[in-house]
């Protein structure tokens, strides 16, 4: 197809650049425009201002930074923020725990079970987002399985509260997004060359260390890579926050969520939504960069 | 020699089971008889008989199903495309900027995505419903297909193209019979992914739909909101038994194709050598 026809050419760039430009480029700059504008109180959302496009240019005028200082001054906002990436921190920290024994498993057992194991792993991230959350309202209630077990096993004399804390956030995450992580932690995992395990351990290390001073420097390409997939998405979570989340659970998807749909105030969900991208373009181009490090290493 | 250890296994089935379980226990307790969802009250299929009398739920059903359809297919032609014009086309001028553009929404949060969709059709007065989600599932879902086709573009040998534009094929005859062939299974599983993708989806489709159009992942969420019901365990069974059986159809029937196609292929030079 090099060096095509000119025109076959210039219709399979043109048709997808132009529907990118219209459906993404474009709505972003329209939120841009409108987290500095000021918001019509009382007034249906910016109906009367956006009467037609051109109008919404016209009133470019009214230019404010104040959504941006209202971000700053009230303390909703900086403490949605700040929640934000600490619970997506800890639970991708606590999310490698989980993940770690399951990869490492994976890339031990037999090869001819490998393509099973994986597609075990893929299939539950085919079944739907908000059913996979959802089926743990039930096991977390009050009255839940999980309550059941731990009660009957006697560990706890009394049900403890799971659901609508930032406990059930954590568990949520981290069911998730556990392929997200366990995927490259494998793929990193199953490349390793055993013989140096062995020469480590002739050379006297015990199992535990050869595992921290081999297989573990080995696979951190693998932990970064599963880390940033798990914890660029998380900080933007919404359906785990709200549905498992209780009042005091506040990260920025929602607080985004609650100001647009509840609030009505569309400045200042783009003000929100503007500094959350800004948020996260340096663990982006960290990330997109520590993988274009590591595919020229494999050169 | 890999030792596969008792820690091995026992990660693996401890792994496993927090993968499945989970759904498994939503899966049994949407066959429960009893209105709790936590307390067992005998098997029973009445709550997938409600589900069939609801007439709300079947319509949000039907609305996803055609949404799914449509923007997959629409999303799968757009995003092979994309891969074709990334992969194939060297430079262009900004270049830059349109893989920027197929990379973002990839890591873009919902959130955001759904609003600036949003904020677009109120400032051109499009009216919100069945075609605003479309066009915004289009537009997220193309740039998953395009990633997935452009892997298999970049992994199969372009003399294959080359040779049968110096036999005289034309670029277009040559896609058709030539690269098509060969993408073909990626631009299956782009299609499927698209379709996942778009069922899915309840952030996106609450911004960018208006008062007529409601997708099953809304109408899910907002009777969980309200508190769990048993009928809404019987959707989702269905939910994924569907996915499920779609995603495992597909995976054998592309990997049919491929052992028949290097099976051809294999035929082809012991003839020609």
């Amino acid at each position: 197809m090099t060096g095509g026809g000119r025109w076959g050419r210039w219709v399979v760039i043109g048709i997808p650049y132009l529907w990118m430009v219209v459906l993404f480029l474009v709505p972003f700059l329209i939120v841009a425009k409108i987290s500095l504008s000021t918001s019509i109180i009382a007034a249906p959302p910016y109906e009367p201002v956006f009467a037609s496009l051109a109008e919404v240019w016209t009133k470019i005028g009214d230019f404010t930074a104040m959504n941006y200082g209202r971000l700053i001054s009230e303390s909703i906002y900086v403490e949605s923020y700040l929640s934000s990436v600490w619970i997506a921190l800890s639970s991708t920290v606590l999310m490698l725990f989980v993940a770690y024994p399951l990869a490492y498993g994976m890339a031990r057992a037999p090869k001819a079970w490998r393509p099973t194991l994986l597609m075990m792993v893929i299939l539950p991230f085919w079944t739907s987002f908000l059913i996979r959350v959802y089926a743990w309202i039930g096991i977390l209630s009050e009255e839940g399985l999980l309550n059941w077990v731990l009660v009957s096993l006697g560990l706890v004399d009394e049900p403890i509260t799971f659901l609508a804390t930032t406990r059930a956030v954590y568990i949520g995450i981290i069911y998730s997004y556990l392929p997200f992580m366990v995927l490259p932690l494998y793929s990193s995992l199953e490349k390793l060359d055993d013989t140096l395990i062995e020469a480590a351990q002739d050379l006297g290390c015990t199992p535990l260390q050869a595992f921290w001073r081999v297989t573990f420097p080995l696979s951190v390409p693998g932990v970064i890579a599963g880390s940033f997939l798990v914890f660029i998405p998380a900080v933007g979570e919404f359906v785990i926050p709200d549905l498992l989340g209780g009042s005091d659970t506040v990260m920025i998807g929602k607080t985004l969520w609650e100001e647009f749909f509840n609030n009505r105030d569309w400045p200042a969900a783009s003000a929100v939504a503007i500094t959350l991208l800004m948020l996260l373009v340096v663990p982006i181009v960290v990330f997109q960069n520590a993988q274009a490090k590591a595919q020229e290493a494999e050169r | 020699m890999k030792r596969f250890t008792w820690f091995n296994a026992t990660s693996l089935a401890l792994g496993f089971s927090f993968l499945y379980l989970p759904i498994v226990i939503l899966v049994i307790y949407s066959f429960n008889a009893g209105r709790s969802v936590a307390v067992w009250g005998g098997w029973s299929t009445r709550w997938y008989g409600e589900v069939f009398d609801n007439e709300q739920l079947l319509d949000a059903a039907w609305v996803t199903l055609k949404v799914g359809m449509l923007s997959a297919s629409v999303a799968t032609v757009l995003g092979t495309m994309a891969a074709i014009a990334l992969t194939r086309f060297g430079r262009f001028r900004g270049r830059l900027l349109f893989s920027g553009m197929v990379y973002a929404p990839l890591v873009m949060p919902e959130v955001i995505t759904g609003l600036s969709l949003l904020l677009l059709f109120v400032a051109v007065d499009f009216d919100r419903g069945f075609w605003t989600i479309t066009l915004s599932h289009i537009t997220f879902t193309m740039c998953f297909v395009a990633v997935v086709v452009q892997s298999r573009l970049v992994g199969f040998d372009k003399s294959l193209e080359e040779a049968a534009m110096d036999l005289g094929c034309r670029p277009v005859g040559t896609f058709f019979r030539i690269t098509l062939p060969i993408i073909w299974p990626a631009v299956v599983s782009g299609w499927m992914l698209a379709f996942t993708l778009s069922l899915d989806d309840l952030v996106i489709a609450s911004f960018a739909t208006g008062p007529g159009a409601t997708t099953l992942p809304m109408k899910i969420y907002s009777d969980v909101r309200l508190g769990v019901k048993p009928e809404i365990n019987a959707v989702c069974t269905l939910m994924i038994a569907v996915v499920s059986i779609a995603v495992i159809a597909a995976s054998i029937l592309t990997k049919r194709q491929e052992a028949e196609r290097e099976k051809a292929e294999r035929a082809a030079f012991a003839a020609g050598g």
